[in-house]
C-alpha cells in the first residue's frame, strides 16, 4: 500500500466519518441531559431527505440545508414532548421516531418526484461544493505534509468543517459554561438542578434542539455533500453507528471524533478492499461492516474500562412524587 | 374511586391510540394525493375480500404472532428487546441448516425438529445480551440493536460464502427438499371439503403460533416462573427480596424471547419461502414491538394485533398494486401505533381517567 492509497482512504474516512461524528454529538447533548435517543438514525434519514427533496426542488442546497435541519427537530420535537412533556419511554419513542421516517420519506417522495422514493440526482447548487483550505494548490507538492494538506484536510464541503469544529464548540459549551453544567447535571440528577431553582423541563427541551440541529446536519450532509441526492434508507444504520461511537467515546466530545474516525476508516477500509487477506486467513467483507457494531459490544460488556452512562439517562424526571 | 374501570384501560385508550394513528395516517394519505376512505376499502377488499387475500393475511400475521409474543415476554421481565429481527434471521438460518442438512420422513417431523433449530438459533442470539445486561449491566437494547447489524452480516456471510447454490449469483440457500415442505391451509382444508386459496402462503405454521399464544399465557399466568417473570418486571428490587434471581430471570426471559422470534422462521422459510433468503425477516421483528404494546403483552392481545398487523400488511401490498400509495404506508402508520400506544401512552390516558374519575366523583356526590 504506498502513501497516495493511505491518502485517499483516510480522505474517504474523513468523509465518512462526519455524518458519524454530527449525530454522535447529537446524540451526547440529549444523553448527556438524560434522554435516549435511539431516534438518531430517523432524525437523519428525514434530514436527508428533507434537505436532498427542498434542494432538487428550489436549486438551492441552503434552503434543503434549512429544510433538513427542520425536518430533524420537529422530530426531536415530538421526542421531547414524548419523552419529556408525557414522561414516555424515550426507547419506545425513539424506535417509533425510526419508523416513522423510514415509512415518510419514501411515501412522500413517491408523491412528490415520482421515482420510487428517490429524489432526482442533484448537482451544481443543489450540492454543496468542495472547499479549498488557502494555499492548497502551493503546497500540493511538498513531499508527506503536502498530499496530507491538500489532498486529505482539504477539498471537502463546509460541513465536514463544520463538524470538525462542533468538537471543540461541543466541550466548550458542555465544559466550560453554565448552561453546559446545568445540562449534564440534568443528566446524573435532573432532583439536585430543579432544586436549584433551574428548569429541568426547560434544559431537556434545550439538549433535545441542539441534538436536533446536529442531526439535521449529519442527513443534510449525507444527501446533499456525501451523495448527490437522496435514496431509500439511505442512512443505512448511521444513527445506530453513531450511538455506538458515543458508547465507544464514553460520552465525551474529543473522544467522539476519535471513535467516529475509527468507525469512518472501517467503512472506508470495507468500501475499498472487499475482503481482506491476512495470509492464514482471509477476513471477510461482513466481518469489516459488523466491526463497529462488535466493537461496541466488547466495550459495553466492560472489557477495556467501564461505559458509565449518564446516571438519569432514559428516566422522565418527575417533579413531585 | 380513583382508577378508571379496567375495560377503559385493556380496550378503550388501545382503541383511542389506534384511532389517532389511524387518523394521522389518514391525513398523510391525504396529503399525498390520495383518498383515504377509498384506501381503506380497497385495503379492506384486498385483504379480507378473498381467501386469498385472507391466505396472506393469516401468513403475515402468523410472523406477527412469534414476534409479539417475543417481546411481550420481554416486557414482562422489564426487558424492550429490539432484537427480534436479529434472533429471527439467525432462526432462519437455524430452519435452514436443519431444512437442508437432515434428510426427513415426513414434514411433521421436520417441522418439529425445524422448530428446535430456529428457536435454539434464535435464543442463542439472545443469550450474549441477556448475559451482558445481567452480568455487567450493559444496557440489553443497546446490545440487542448491535446484535441485529452483526445478525445481518452473519446472514449475508453464510449465505454469499456457504449456502450459495454454486454458479448462482443470488445471495440464496439451494431449495429446501420435498419432505420440509409444509402444508398450506389449502392443503389441510381440501380435505374437509372447504376451498381455500392454493397461492396463499399461510401454512400449518400458523397453529403452532396459536398454540404458542396458549402456552405463553399458560407460562406467564398460570406457573410458578411466570409469576417470576410477572414480579421481577414490576420491581426488580422488591422481587429479589422475595428469593427471586434476577440473573435467572433476565436469562430465561431473553431465551424464551429469542427462540419465540427465531421460531417464526417456520413460517417464513420454511413454509413460504422453501429456501433462505437475505431479507426473509422483512420487519416482521420490529414489527412484534407495535404489536405487543398494542396487544398491551398479553398473548390474546397479541393475537388481536398480530391480525390487525396482517391485515395492514396485505391490505397495505394490495394498495401499492393499485394505487401510488407505496408499501411504506404500512410503515407509517406501524410507527404512529408505536408511537401512540407506547410513547405518548399518557397523552390519552390522562384525559381519559381525568373524565372517568370526574364522572365518578359527580355520581357520588
Amino acid at each position: 500500500m504506498d502513501f497516495a492509497t493511505i491518502i485517499q482512504i483516510a480522505d474517504s474516512a474523513l468523509r465518512l466519518a462526519t455524518p458519524l461524528l454530527l449525530a454522535c454529538l447529537a446524540g451526547l447533548f440529549s444523553e448527556r441531559a438524560g434522554i435516549f435517543d435511539i431516534g438518531l438514525e430517523g432524525k437523519i434519514l428525514a434530514s436527508a431527505f428533507f434537505s436532498a427533496a427542498v434542494a432538487a426542488s428550489t436549486g438551492s442546497v441552503w434552503l434543503g440545508l434549512i429544510a433538513g435541519v427542520a425536518s430533524s427537530l420537529a422530530f426531536s420535537g415530538v421526542h421531547g414532548v414524548a419523552s419529556i412533556t408525557f414522561q414516555g419511554n424515550q426507547l419506545i419513542s425513539g424506535v417509533a421516531l425510526n419508523f416513522l421516517a423510514s415509512g415518510i420519506t419514501i411515501l412522500i417522495g413517491t408523491a412528490w418526484f415520482s421515482l420510487g422514493g428517490r429524489t432526482p440526482s442533484l448537482s451544481g447548487g443543489q450540492r454543496f461544493s468542495p472547499v479549498d483550505l488557502p494555499f492548497a494548490d502551493a503546497v500540493a507538492n511538498v513531499p508527506v505534509l503536502g498530499p496530507i494538506y491538500s489532498d486529505l484536510l482539504s477539498g471537502h464541503t463546509i460541513l465536514v468543517y463544520v463538524a470538525l469544529l462542533m468538537v471543540p464548540l461541543s466541550w466548550f459549551v458542555l465544559y466550560r459554561t453554565r448552561f453546559g453544567l446545568r445540562l449534564r447535571a440534568v443528566g446524573e440528577n435532573p432532583a439536585a438542578v430543579d432544586t436549584a431553582g433551574v428548569s429541568v423541563i426547560r434544559l431537556r427541551y434545550a439538549s433535545m434542539a441542539i441534538a436536533g440541529v446536529l442531526c439535521g446536519l449529519a442527513g443534510v450532509y449525507l444527501a446533499t455533500g456525501l451523495a448527490a441526492g437522496f435514496v431509500k434508507e439511505m442512512s443505512a444504520g448511521r444513527g445506530f453507528i453513531a450511538l455506538a461511537a458515543l458508547i465507544f467515546a464514553r460520552w465525551r466530545p474529543w473522544n467522539a471524533l476519535y471513535a467516529t474516525l475509527l468507525f469512518g476508516l472501517l467503512e472506508a477500509i470495507a468500501n475499498r478492499y472487499q475482503n481482506i487477506d491476512l495470509g492464514a486467513f482471509v477476513l471477510p467483507v461482513q466481518f469489516m461492516q459488523a466491526l463497529p457494531y462488535i466493537l461496541t459490544v466488547i466495550i459495553l460488556a466492560g472489557f477495556g474500562g467501564t461505559a458509565v452512562a449518564p446516571k438519569a439517562g432514559g428516566q422522565p424526571y418527575v417533579k413531585e412524587r | 374511586m380513583d382508577k378508571m374501570p379496567k375495560w377503559a384501560d385493556v380496550a378503550l385508550i388501545p382503541f383511542l391510540n389506534l384511532l389517532i394513528a389511524f387518523v394521522l395516517s389518514g391525513l398523510v394519505i391525504l396529503a399525498i394525493g390520495e383518498n383515504p376512505i377509498k384506501a381503506l376499502q380497497m385495503m379492506i377488499s384486498g385483504a379480507l375480500g378473498s381467501s386469498y387475500g385472507w391466505g396472506y393475511t393469516l401468513y403475515y400475521a402468523t410472523n406477527f404472532i412469534f414476534t409479539g409474543l417475543a417481546v411481550s415476554i420481554a416486557f414482562k421481565a422489564a426487558m424492550f428487546n429490539i432484537g427480534g429481527e436479529g434472533q429471527a434471521m439467525i432462526g432462519g438460518l437455524g430452519v435452514a441448516l436443519v431444512c437442508l442438512y437432515i434428510p426427513f420422513p415426513h414434514w411433521s417431523v421436520a417441522l418439529l425438529v425445524a422448530m428446535a433449530g430456529g428457536a435454539i438459533f434464535g435464543a442463542a442470539w439472545a443469550i450474549i445480551p441477556a448475559y451482558l445486561q445481567a452480568r455487567r449491566g450493559s444496557h440489553v437494547v443497546i446490545t440487542t440493536i448491535m446484535f441485529n447489524f452483526i445478525a445481518a452480516s452473519v446472514l449475508n456471510y453464510m449465505l454469499v460464502n456457504v449456502l450459495r447454490v454454486k454458479g448462482s449469483m443470488d445471495p440464496a440457500s439451494g431449495r429446501f427438499p420435498e419432505t420440509t415442505h409444509l402444508p398450506t391451509l389449502h392443503d389441510i382444508l381440501a380435505p374437509l371439503g372447504i376451498s381455500f386459496s392454493r397461492a396463499a402462503p399461510v401454512n400449518v405454521s400458523l397453529f403452532i403460533a396459536l398454540i404458542a399464544c396458549v402456552v405463553v399465557y399458560l407460562l406467564l399466568w398460570r406457573s410458578r416462573l411466570g409469576y417470576e417473570i410477572r414480579a421481577f418486571g414490576l420491581s426488580p428490587d422488591a422481587s429479589v427480596y422475595a428469593g427471586i434471581s434476577p440473573f435467572k430471570i433476565i436469562m430465561i426471559a431473553m431465551i424464551l424471547s429469542g427462540g419465540l422470534s427465531g421460531m417464526m422462521s417456520i413460517n417464513n422459510t420454511m413454509g413460504e419461502a422453501e429456501r433462505l433468503v437475505l431479507n426473509s425477516v422483512e420487519g416482521a421483528g420490529f414489527i412484534g414491538i407495535a404489536v405487543a404494546l398494542m396487544g398491551r403483552n398479553h398473548p390474546f392481545g397479541v393475537l388481536l394485533a398480530a391480525l390487525l398487523f396482517g391485515f395492514l400488511y396485505q391490505g397495505g401490498s394490495e394498495l401499492s398494486l393499485w394505487t401510488k400509495i407505496p408499501r411504506e404506508l404500512v410503515i407509517v402508520i406501524q410507527a404512529l401505533v408505536i408511537l401512540f400506544t407506547g410513547a405518548l401512552d399518557n397523552m390519552v390516558r390522562g384525559p381519559v381517567e381525568r373524565i372517568f374519575i370526574n364522572y365518578a366523583k359527580r355520581r357520588a356526590g
